[in-house]
């Protein structure tokens, strides 16, 4: 029991199988815990909140969904883009046909439609894998786009063919629609983060996540141990489609407020969310956030020196992003599955033992 | 001989041999025009360590994989706890308490060591979605109690060093330790291993086969072992059926065996390592 850090030892198997470990990574997370709840509150500008922030958390809340089904239960999904729009559409139809519904509930009923469209979607993957199971989720995502730009229904029969999300209020503050001020924006989408995390973390460390990976690994030994696959594999695209329904109807009722879906879910979002799970780390929660970070953040930032301070056009350092997003993919595909959790994981290594390193 | 002691009987170092807990009957097994599998019937007791052995090719491991459900034989029934089994999928057959081991490693590479034992724990542990989710009461509980039989695996298998290493960076011999762990974490009624010796160098197989007969001797479990190495099986065993060719060309103790005229010739020209 040597390789733990020394002096903090575990006497109950409860303490050995705690989320944090380790107490330094305890306390780091309430800071940073207190200082997303109680500084950052106090401190966001508009600005900042609309570039940055609210798509990071929204983001977020996809890559942990579509984490869970890649990372974790090793099932490749091209569909993201089309499970958000699902979650959007159905907030729409829900805040629109409930008006007293709190808007709350009108986001998790969102994720609860999407995870039973998720689960449809998913049943192939019982039969077919990898490539061809990637081809199916991308034929629903074309599938799912079409469906909401062809059917009135979905849209209220409006004549721009787009949704919009009314205002809606969480404890008298507006956190839709024009009204809505940054911060409580903020706070909306932090609180459902913030849950949705301590959920993705619980299942992946109990039997469920330990089910999941199984398949993930080798599908055959699971099913030797026990493992019905099409309960793991169909339980995986639940939750997963879960968390993105709902990244899908903040993103629409919080962040856009009016949506065409072809426009805001397309195929590019896919691939979004998808690159935010590969640089941020295969089956990991920090991987998730961050991913969702550096393909949030990275642009602006890249756009702030390329564009604001270099005076490059911005169509150069449209295409930049898109090479230097394109190489690190590959560099992480190639040499590092799991991201930028595990080049954290090494320097962490390095520190434990520091300054002894033998 | 034993046929007359329905009742089971005691060996000769002292352990109890039960009644018949799995017999296999009159399997055929074909691949398109491969015949891997001819026309085999045998039994296993509870309690006992029971091997097949045979050259390779002699269609041992399709035997384990229709005991686990991977093959479904074309003629021939499958009697386990006294009632025939239907068709099962494997995962049926896990739960039904029969655990096994591959001959080609089968772990979860992405997984630590502890991990992986753990799965070996999924037919016990009974908590809900939600209690898992909210990581709440049964949950968290039913999470403890079975890590602390996994931790009783662990040591018993003598691999406490390596518990939270990940299974790929793991030798060759330590992964077929770990695989008998996850198996062992059942707490299987039947205990299927396919080759636990192959490849090991002679202290590690020494340890395994250790290993195998306190599995045996501590719990009681019934052990179906493969090997195509005669030496170890006679050592280990207390009834030997010998394949070769998907046939089956003798069945009794390791002397009765040893002594029979097929399994001789069947045995002449084939190197033993
Ligand atoms: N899935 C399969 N498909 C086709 N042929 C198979 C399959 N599994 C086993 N066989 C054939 O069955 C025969 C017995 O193989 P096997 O049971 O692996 O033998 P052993 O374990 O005794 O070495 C071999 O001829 C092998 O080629
Ligand atoms: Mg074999």
């Amino acid at each position: 029991m040597i390789y733990r850090e020394a002096g903090d030892f575990k006497t109950t198997y409860a303490a050995d199988n705690q989320t944090f470990p380790i107490k330094g990574d305890r306390y780091a997370y309430y800071l940073v815990l207190a200082l997303a709840l109680g500084v950052m509150p106090l401190i966001i500008t508009d600005y900042w909140t609309n570039a940055i922030i609210i798509p990071f958390l929204i983001y977020t809340i996809a890559a942990l969904g579509l984490n869970i089904l890649i990372g974790y239960c090793g099932q490749l999904s091209l569909g993201t883009g089309g499970f958000m729009a699902v979650g959007a559409y159905a907030s729409f139809k829900l805040m629109t046909a409930f008006p007293e519904l709190s808007i709350v509930f009108v986001v998790l009923l969102a994720g609860l439609c999407t995870a039973a469209v998720g689960v449809a979607f998913g049943l192939p993957s019982l039969r077919i894998k990898g490539f061809y199971l990637a081809v199916a989720t991308l034929a629903a995502q074309f599938f799912l786009i079409w469906l909401f730009t062809r059917t009135p229904w979905f849209f209220n029969y409006s004549p721009t063919g787009m949704i919009s999300a009314p205002t809606r209020t969480v404890f008298g503050y507006a956190v839709t629609g024009p009204r809505a001020s940054a911060v409580s924006m903020y706070l909306f989408c932090l609180a459902f983060l913030i849950g949705l995390a301590w959920l993705a973390r619980n299942l992946t460390r109990g039997t469920l996540g330990r089910k999941w990976m199984a398949i993930r690994d080798m599908d055959i030994a699971a099913e030797i141990i026990g493992v019905n696959p099409l309960i793991a594999k169909l339980s995986a695209f639940a939750v997963s489609s879960f968390y993105v329904g709902i990244a899908g109807a903040l993103l629409f009722v919080v962040y856009l407020g009016s949506v065409e879906a072809g426009e805001a879910f397309g195929i590019t979002v896919s691939f979004l969310v998808l690159f935010m799970v590969i640089i941020g780390g295969l089956g990991s929660i920090l991987g998730s956030f961050l991913g969702a970070f550096f393909l949030v953040v990275g642009p602006v930032l890249l756009k702030i020196l390329l564009v604001d301070n270099l005076r490059w056009s911005s169509d150069l350092a449209a295409h930049l992003e898109i090479m230097i997003i394109g190489l690190l993919i590959i560099v992480f595909l190639v040499l590092e599955p799991h991201g930028l959790t595990a080049l954290w994981r090494t320097i962490k290594e390095k520190l434990r033992l520091w300054p002894f390193p033998h | 001989m034993l046929d007359t002691q329905p009742e089971g009987y005691t060996t000769a170092d002292g352990r109890k041999i039960g009644g018949v807990v799995m017999e296999m009957k009159n399997i055929t097994l074909r691949f398109g025009g491969v015949v891997a599998i001819k026309d085999i019937s045998f039994d296993v007791r509870e309690g006992e360590i029971r091997a097949i052995i045979g050259p390779n090719g002699a269609g041992k491991s399709s035997m384990l994989n229709v005991i686990s459900g991977f093959y479904h034989p074309q003629e021939g029934e499958v009697w386990y706890k006294g009632a025939r089994r239907p068709r099962m999928r494997p995962y049926q057959v896990a739960r039904q308490g029969i655990a096994r081991t591959f001959q080609n490693i089968a772990l979860f590479e992405g997984m630590s060591v502890l991990d992986n034992i753990m799965t070996g724990r999924l037919n016990h542990m009974k908590s809900g979605f939600f209690s898992q989710a909210l990581w709440w009461g049964p949950a968290a509980k039913e999470e403890a109690e079975n890590r602390e039989k996994v931790e009783k695996v662990i040591d018993f298998l003598e691999i406490q060093h390596i518990r939270k290493t990940p299974v790929r960076r793991l030798p060759y011999g330590l992964k077929k330790r770990v695989e008998l762990a996850r198996a062992l974490a059942a707490e299987p009624s039947i205990l299927l291993l396919d080759e636990p010796m192959a490849g090991m160098n002679v202290e590690e197989k020494e340890d395994m086969s250790r290993f195998v007969l306190d599995v045996n001797d501590e719990f009681g479990t019934t052990i179906v072992l493969i090997e195509h190495d005669m030496g170890v099986v006679m050592d280990l065993s207390d009834r030997v059926v010998v394949m070769d060719y998907g046939k089956k060309i003798g069945d009794g103790t390791p002397d009765e065996v040893r002594s029979n005229e097929e399994v001789i010739k069947a045995y002449l020209g084939v190197s033993h390592d």
